[in-house]
């Protein structure tokens, strides 16, 4: 049994490479910022929990009017929405957990759950 | 059309009572054409062996007949692997009566895909780079097209991707090791030959 005789350098480097291929995709795949649930609150309360696998179109009543949230391809974003700034219909697609469109006026907000979050600096 | 077939069938009486029939058509099988058969045929036990094997993702298996496609490439060159490969799809299709199923297309792709990752990693310098370099190559561009056409064709949805890492790491884990096979085999028969051939020096 002379094995390592027969894997000559070029080998082990492809090898080496292919390993650190395989570990590099189940970290992006399995645990990094994929989001599983967006999670809808109207006035401080969870208004629904949503699988980001089906595509779907939500209105969600607030004190100002109805916003429209869609999801599509794993992402979710604020289609329409009463508030004056129209701040979180302009931040458009959410894809990673832990991204959040917050519409103060009308008091409704989109989170991205699932995975590990990539920050949580906005905790209120 | 008739008219053609009634022709023939007369030809074909007319042959077997004459015992030669001038317009029947001889496909004369040259000495390399058999031993591609052989070849082929080796291929195939191993994946009617490999068959019994149980799997636990569908998709993962070891991919056991590409030793010998990696041997034949060794030794006879891209083209003979080529054929040895492809005939193990149809002709292994056929013994598992799964032949122009999901299943056929999908090994017949992953083989073409094979087959290409082959050409373009044996041209890389033998020095440095071996047999388990051309069979990981090989056992990646297999998953990668069969992915592509479950993607594409079967399961258009994104969350196949969850199982990338695990047919990436059958993929690397089963390409080794048959590499290492093919390699070891390679070496034996090799060792053998030159054996058997001062042998016969020795005698003469």
């Amino acid at each position: 049994m002379h094995l390592p005789a027969h894997i000559k350098l070029g080998d082990s480097l492809v090898l080496l490479s292919g390993c650190l291929c395989t570990v590099w995709l189940a970290a992006l795949l399995w645990q990094g910022g994929a989001a599983d649930k967006a999670v809808i609150r109207s006035g401080g309360k969870v208004f629904r929990e949503l699988p980001l696998n089906h595509d779907t179109e939500i209105s969600v009543p607030g004190p100002l009017g109805t916003s429209i949230i869609a999801i599509r391809n794993r992402q979710a974003r604020i289609i329409s929405d009463p508030s004056p700034r129209q701040y979180c219909v302009r931040q458009g697609w959410l894809k990673n957990a832990g991204e959040v469109a917050i519409c103060l006026p009308n008091e409704i907000s989109v989170e991205l759950t699932g995975g590990e979050k990539k920050y949580d600096s906005l905790n209120y | 059309m008739t008219a053609s077939t009634t022709e023939k069938i007369g030809g074909g009486k007319r042959g077997k009572g004459k015992g030669e029939n001038p317009s029947s058509i001889l496909l004369s099988a040259t000495a390399e054409d058999h031993h591609i058969a052989r070849l082929a045929a080796v291929a195939l036990g191993l994946t009617v062996l490999e068959a019994a094997i149980p799997s636990p993702l569908p998709g993962v298996k070891p991919g056991l007949a590409n030793i010998v496609v990696l041997i034949v490439l060794a030794r006879y060159g891209w083209r003979a692997a080529a054929w040895v490969s492809l005939l193990r799809v149809v002709a292994g299709s056929l013994l598992m009566g799964s032949f122009l199923a999901p299943g056929f297309f999908l090994s017949l792709t992953g083989a073409v895909c094979s087959l290409v990752a082959l050409a373009l990693s044996m041209h890389l310098p033998r020095r440095w780079f071996g047999a388990i370099t051309h069979s990981v190559f090989a056992a990646y561009a297999h998953i990668a097209g069969q992915m592509l056409i479950v993607y594409l064709w079967l399961i258009p949805h994104t969350g196949i991707a969850y199982l990338l890492p695990v047919f990436g790491a059958a993929a690397l884990v089963f390409g080794t090791v048959n590499g290492i096979i093919a390699m070891r085999f390679m070496d034996e028969t090799t060792i053998h030959h030159r054996d058997t051939e001062t042998q016969r020096n020795a005698k003469t």
